[in-house]
């Protein structure tokens, strides 16, 4: 809280008027309308609408596809989660050690991060092509059927490391700058008493590391859930057997693709419900991590 | 890259300026690569024909993506006049009465000479309505047939101009392909929905849905899980696990083309608008056409083939100059002669009788063996209620349940009849919903 | 390093080749595929080596485009993607500026209510919202426009708190210097704080052109006309094509021209990506 201020009733208005006049139009009025729209069935072209109350709710809930489609978000959210922040610590711990050749491994580690994750996308779906793909004829070399045309789990691989692809550098560079931060003294100390590296990585680098571990953790969550659109929809289309369709997909889906508006604004409804809570959790924590 | 930046700008300000003088009338379409070629040049065509209208094409992605845009565009007030909706969006398009201008009002409203008997009964059937009025615009209209591989049938000691006829002889010659190494796979398939479930039920005269197909009114449901679909399903699950067919995925199976131009599948089942596509890729080995296999136990079979592609639909809200420049287009798109070369470029069925005729004419059966394969076969019997082909609304996501109902019979989780019943079941609800939308 | 230990060191190269081959594969066989001829990729595998079609390729895609299936050339999309870059990143950073500015400077009624409207755009992803907003833009006439592909993504709550972190640090004697000086708010704000912030803004501007560069969803809806695609959006609708095959080689020298220009930004800016990176952490 600023002590000295400036005196001026009109002004401040100003200034802060395109960010809100932006926000009203474009964030709070469409969101009023999709809660509107959850309450209302309509034919695709508009041209015949009727209130039905909360029956898209519980259409939805009734559904065995959402309910899928939970269980689906939350394996592949976990999944990308994880296998970004390991491959990401895996990389930080390996450039921490090498003080010589730091930059050049970090500038080769975190341009993934310029590719659009439509892209990305785009490039894995081409390497996993069943017919044409490099990794699926690999992987028939050694006996491996890979083929995530038809076998969900392989879809959720396939995704799974689309998605991770784009995010590695974020986390990446979080960790090293983590890394970088733990004070040489504590590591001397404990190589003194005798800790050898795995040791010392558990019991000091690893607990000094956990602010940024959560912190990736929550951000990496919120990004598989939301901002893997993309990915999906250059890849997999959600198939198949609605195996890799995650909660962000299906709203797409059933509102553009199925021009189910009803159905759609509902599941719009119930995302952001989900992400609120997780803003709550992750601005909660930052507060936190200021105290650090 | 400035340089690049100029020349575009130049480009579009000089097409552009062009098209001042005339007027504008957008058609969104999904015909991309070759055909996307083809298109562009007739219309570049009927543009320089006259000096009234300019037909803007635009590629708008694939058939759902086309018309979903299209949907969106319409109720933000954006709509193109035309626009490309492929078969299986018929139902919603037909139900969407306010938004559609029928094809036969809009020529008798702009006072083009337009005569429904002149196209082929089969093609148009698809899109009349009860009282026989024709909706929309014929343009790209296919069946699916088959393509083999006459150069792996000779080294797996078949005779190359014997392609099988029943699905008996496609599992035996399939298993000669296989084990005499010949190829790594018998047969494989786009469009498990379009060809192994529609087509296979009209191919032996089996019921999709009640009411004709749904012809008969919004409250047809489908019934497509009978014995002869079961069976077909069944066979596919059993002959996937033997290799000797490989799945293709999704949709139109964007693999299959891929197995058979590489020689891993030694036969396709695809659509007859994949033609030029198919000759194109096949220069490797000597290509042969045939009839879709069916089981000659079935009564009744084989019976007619449906079929799949696209029609243009005119969407209301536009200026009346527009219309009568599209009643223009359209009376131009029927004329035999752009018919009959879009045909023969591309391996969709001509839409008119003038066209076939004129293409027979022109000797171009006879220069391209298997050509008329599509045509024979859809033409083969008078269609019955069970064989018109089929008007569901939503059916874009029956589709899309259809498929993975079959992925997940595929992946063992289901027998044939537990996939088929759940496809009935699922289908129904989202038939139900369309219903209750449009009620 | 506490101790010299060569064989952990040598570990640690390896796990670092293995690590920067498998992130620049899908990059490598982009590059190798977008020399090749279309009828390369049909059976068979994918070349690991390149072909000779390199020049046929880029030249097609950067000159004429498949304007055969209505796509631009692909230096027309990549012109479009530059504006809404520059546009979303440059929007961006003018409206939450000013905001936080106002926000940290001043004393005004509904300033908390302000404020949470601003935190409330960060639980409204674009994903959620989408059919609706789709709408509005449509109402607005804005469809197929540059303002449509920029304006509704200019709001954002993440710069617009890391200004307010950043002027929350600003001494307040500099504030006391300037009023003493007679300077009104708007010639502090011009003449040392936008100075001061130059850094952040610059870092900023980084992390937001290639947000801006990259967006999907957004471009695939409201571009219905061919001559606003951009080239992210445009890929996609290169790869699904109706009864007809996927033209690899154009599709990834396509994809290989769209990943350049934020990539460069990366590799050059590197500084800057990674202050910018570090700061917007929400």
């Amino acid at each position: 809280m600023k002590r000295v201020v400036f005196n001026n009733k009109f002004l401040p208005l100003l200034l802060l008027a395109p960010q809100l006049i932006i926000t009203a139009i474009f964030f709070l009025w469409p969101a009023a309308q999709a809660i509107r729209q959850s309450f209302l069935r309509e034919d695709a072209f508009g041209l015949r609408t009727e209130f039905v109350g909360i029956d898209n709710y519980t259409a939805l809930f009734r559904s065995s596809e959402y309910l899928n489609s939970f269980s689906v978000t939350l394996i592949f959210t976990v999944s990308v989660t994880v296998v970004t922040m390991v491959f990401a610590l895996l990389m930080a711990i390996a450039v921490d050690r090498l003080i010589k050749s730091e930059k050049v491994y970090t500038t080769l580690l975190i341009w993934p991060y310029a590719v659009a994750p439509a892209v990305a996308g785009i490039l894995w779906w081409f390497i996993f092509n069943p017919s044409i793909g490099i990794l699926p004829y690999v992987l028939r070399q050694v006996g491996i059927n890979f083929n995530w045309i038809f076998d969900p789990t392989d879809a959720m691989i396939f995704v799974v490391i689309a998605s991770a692809w784009s995010r590695i550098s974020y986390s990446f560079l979080f960790f090293l700058a983590g890394l970088q931060s733990v004070p040489a003294s504590l590591r001397e100390a404990a190589a003194i008493d005798g800790a050898g590296p795995v040791k010392r990585f558990f019991t000091i680098t690893l607990p000094l590391l956990s602010p940024t571990t959560f912190f990736l953790l929550v951000v990496n969550l919120v990004y598989a859930m939301f901002e893997t659109f993309a990915v999906i929809d250059a890849t997999t289309l959600g198939g198949p057997a609605q195996s890799t369709n995650i909660l962000v997909y299906k709203v797409y889906q059933d509102g553009f693709v199925g021009q189910n508006l009803g159905s759609s604004a509902a599941q719009s409804v119930i995302l952001m419900g989900i992400v609120i809570v997780l803003t709550v959790i992750q601005f909660r924590f930052v507060e936190k991590r200021v105290a650090y | 890259m400035t340089k690049f930046f100029a020349a575009s700008t130049m480009a579009l300000i000089a097409s552009l300026s062009a098209a001042q003088a005339k007027t504008d009338i957008q058609w969104w379409h999904a015909m991309g690569g070759e055909l996307g070629a083809k298109l562009e040049e007739i219309t570049k065509n009927f543009n320089e024909s006259q000096d009234e209208y300019n037909i803007v094409p635009s590629y708008k992605g694939n058939y759902v993506e086309t018309m979903t845009a299209a949907i969106a565009a319409f109720r933000a007030k954006q709509q193109p006049a035309i626009v490309q909706v492929f078969e299986v969006g018929t139902g919603t398009m037909i139900a969407a009465e306010g938004a559609i201008y029928p094809v036969y009002q809009l020529m008798t409203d702009n006072q083009e000479p337009f005569d429904p008997a002149a196209y082929l009964p089969a093609v148009a059937g698809y899109y009349t309505d009860t009282s026989g009025n024709m909706l929309s615009m014929p343009f790209n209209s296919s069946t699916p047939i088959m393509y083999y591989n006459k150069t792996v049938f000779e080294k797996a000691g078949l005779d190359p101009n014997t392609p099988p006829k029943t699905w008996a002889e496609m599992e035996e010659f399939s298993k000669k392909i296989v084990e005499s190494g010949a190829a790594t796979c018998g047969f494989t398939t786009g469009w498990i929905s379009w060809i192994q479930t529609e087509n296979l039920s009209a191919w032996h005269n089996q019921p999709i849905g009640t009411l004709e197909n749904g012809f008969g009114g919004l409250d047809a449901r489908l019934e497509v899980n009978g014995p002869v679909q079961v069976r077909h399903w069944e066979n596919l699950k059993k002959w996937a696990d033997e290799g000797l067919y490989k799945y293709a995925g999704p949709l139109g199976g964007d693999n299959a083309p891929p197995m058979f131009y590489g020689q891993e599948c030694a036969m396709m089942m695809n659509s007859s608008g994949s033609r030029a596509a198919v000759v194109e890729n096949s220069k490797d080995f000597d290509l042969g056409f045939a009839m879709l296999p069916f089981y000659d136990d079935v009564e009744g079979a084989p019976q007619n083939s449906i079929i799949g592609g696209a029609t243009l639909w005119v969407l209301q809200g536009r200026a009346p100059e527009e219309y009568a420049g599209v009643a223009k287009f359209f009376t131009y798109l029927s004329s035999p002669e752009v018919q009959a070369d879009w045909h023969q470029f591309s391996g969709y069925l001509p839409i008119t009788t003038a066209a076939y005729e004129l293409s027979q004419e022109q000797g171009y059966y006879e220069a391209n063996p298997g050509a008329d394969t599509a045509i024979k076969q859809i033409t083969l019997n008078e269609p019955t209620p069970n064989s018109k082909g089929l008007r569901f609304g939503n059916y874009v996501q029956v589709r899309t349940i259809i498929d993975e109902e079959f992925e997940a019979m595929l992946g063992g989780s289901k027998d044939a009849q537990g996939a088929l019943d759940a496809v009935v079941e699922r289908g129904n609800k989202l038939i139900e919903e369309f219903q209750a939308q449009n009620q | 390093m506490v101790e010299n230990r060569p064989i952990l060191n040598i570990l640690a190269h390896l796990v670092l080749i293995l690590g920067v081959a498998i992130v620049a594969l899908p990059v490598w066989i982009a590059l190798v595929a977008s020399t090749h001829a279309s009828n390369d990729f049909l059976g068979g595998v994918v070349p690991m080596w390149f072909g000779d079609q390199a020049w046929n390729n880029y030249s097609r895609m950067l000159g004429t485009g498949i304007s055969t299936s209505g796509m631009p050339p692909v230096s027309w999309m990549m012109f479009n993607s530059l504006i809404m870059a520059l546009g979303i990143a440059i929007g961006k950073i003018a409206i939450s500026i000013t905001s936080a500015f106002a926000i940290v400077y001043f004393r005004f009624p509904f300033r908390m209510l302000a404020f949470w409207v601003i935190f409330a755009t960060l639980m409204l992803p674009v994903e959620v919202r989408i059919v609706p907003t789709f709408q509005v833009v449509a109402n607005l006439g804005m469809l197929n426009t540059y303002p449509g592909l920029i304006i509704p993504l200019i709001a954002s709550a993440t710069a617009t708190f890391l200004f307010r972190q950043v002027f929350l640090s600003m001494p307040d004697e500099l504030t006391e210097a300037a009023r003493i000086d007679g300077a009104g708010p708007m010639k502090f704000f011009w003449d040392i704080l936008l100075p001061l912030t130059r850094t952040n803004i610059a870092a900023l501007f980084v992390i937001m052109f290639i947000y801006g560069w990259n967006q999907y969803l957004w471009p695939l809806l409201i571009t219905t006309g061919s001559d606003m695609y951009t080239v992210v959006a445009g890929i996609k609708r290169m790869s699904t094509v109706a009864d007809t095959d996927p033209q690899w080689n154009y599709i990834m020298a396509t994809a290989v021209l769209a990943m350049l220009p934020p990539l460069l930004v990366v590799i050059f800016m590197q500084r800057l990506f990674v202050k910018g990176l570090v700061e917007t952490e929400k």
